[in-house]
């Protein structure tokens, strides 16, 4: 059976690289699945989770935002940031999360709403892959 | 003849000294490695989006379109430069420094300077240049975001044509013994050029505007994180080797200077015994 080779790299480091079935990665027209043999696609990804499934196994890791090139056999992202589930300091997104809620609630005509919106779809997304791997593991 | 009590608190001083240089070497060398570590950990990421540019700006309907590519009259100049916050590390500073300076006199148009790093900001001060933006205290080990700043300032002026060219200048590091002072094109980017065939059509999402448009800002970025990260692997291997020098000149001055105790000790009890024996004759 085919598989594709996945690296995640970032400006500072390789976070990930290995041999995987599926990746599910946040696009910025939607969630993208890809198989093996996917037809040769360079996308833009928006803060989110990305899903990688190896066999039985299944990695998820928090991304804000970045690039993600798709060739038959090889998935390279590019991601501005990226962290496995264990390397998320959920404390610092938590008070990130609120930090951007607070600001959209108060004036939003003073601020940058986009960059605050995207600030909490950062927060949000480093949490949900905290949160599930948490769950996972007390079952 | 010498001061006994004087060369030996010499001896002293320069012991120390030598102990301090020697420590100050051994650091340079381990800050060295980690900011030549963390340039390679960033290597396949700048590669990646060098070759996608390439392959973007290649495309006939958008190549050369997005306007960090568009070249146009040069009418003012900006350069990024890069420098130690400190000294002590041999002519490296002064090189940069002198790099700068003959760089805008050679221009024709005017150049600003945004400085990076204290050596650099407090030439540009006093040579009278005009310094749009200064960023000093990054600290050995700065991270991809603490760059982003700078690179913000240059694409914004540039895509606001306040400037029609930025250049980066920084030290290269060639070797651990060689570090040369470079003046290198960041804006507008030129484009790698890849030789066709091996290409591959992609679907680009949401369009292949859009994916460079992104891309570009990037790269910039990454550009200019790099030099950063290989300024720092310079300043630390010219400090090293400073070092390591001022610590051989500390050895063997101290050789020297034993030896001119060692006379002057021997010299004096040579006096001490002839004023006995001579006390002693004159008795007799």
């Amino acid at each position: 059976m085919s598989s594709l080779k996945l690296d995640i790299v970032t400006a500072e480091r390789v976070v990930y690289s290995e041999d995987v079935d599926v990746v599910i990665a946040p696009g910025v027209e939607g969630q993208l699945g890809i198989l093996p043999h996917h037809a040769p696609l360079m996308t833009i990804l928006q803060a989110g989770e990305l899903v990688v499934r190896r066999g039985a196994e299944e990695d998820t890791l928090a991304i804000s935002g970045g690039f993600l090139e798709v060739r038959p056999d090889r998935v390279i992202v590019l991601a501005d940031s990226a962290e496995r589930a264990g390397e998320i300091d959920v404390d610092r997104a938590e008070a990130a999360k609120k930090r951007a809620e607070q600001r959209l609630m108060g004036k939003p005509a003073e601020i940058d709403t986009a960059m605050v919106e995207a600030a909490l779809r950062r927060a949000m997304a480093r949490l949900t892959v905290a949160e599930k791997i948490k769950r996972r593991r007390k079952l | 003849m010498p001061d006994i009590r004087k060369v030996k608190r010499r001896i002293k001083g320069v012991q120390n000294i030598a102990k301090i240089t020697r420590a100050m070497e051994m650091i340079a060398a381990s800050k060295m490695r980690k900011a030549q570590e963390r340039g390679l950990a960033g290597r396949p990421y700048s590669e990646k989006i060098e070759q996608v540019i390439a392959d973007l700006a290649a495309l006939p309907d958008i190549g050369l379109q997005h306007p960090l590519l568009q070249r146009r009259p040069v009418e003012k100049i900006a350069v990024v430069h890069i420098t130690p916050d400190r000294g002590l590390c041999g002519g490296l500073n002064a090189n940069l420094n002198r790099r700068l300076g003959s760089f805008i006199l050679e221009q024709e148009n005017p150049v600003r300077v945004v400085a990076v790093g204290r050596k650099g900001r407090d030439f540009a001060v006093r040579s009278g240049s005009d310094m749009t933006a200064e960023f000093i205290q990054m600290g050995d080990q700065p991270a991809f975001l603490d760059t982003i700043p700078i690179s913000h300032i240059v694409i914004d002026d540039y895509s606001n044509r306040v400037i029609d060219m930025v250049y980066i200048s920084y030290a290269q590091f060639i070797s651990t013994m060689v570090q040369k002072p470079v003046m290198k094109q960041l804006l507008p980017v030129e484009p790698a050029v890849i030789p066709r065939g091996e290409n591959v059509d992609y679907i680009y999402e949401p369009g292949a505007e859009v994916v460079l448009g992104g891309l570009l800002p990037r790269f910039v970025e990454m550009e200019i994180y790099h030099a950063v990260l290989e300024a720092i692997a310079s300043e630390q291997s010219a400090r090293m080797v400073a070092m390591r020098n001022a610590t051989d000149s500390a050895s063997e001055l101290i050789g020297d200077l034993t030896l001119l105790y060692n006379k002057a000790r021997q010299e004096a009890i040579t006096k001490e015994l002839l004023d006995i024996t001579g006390g002693v004759a004159a008795l007799e």
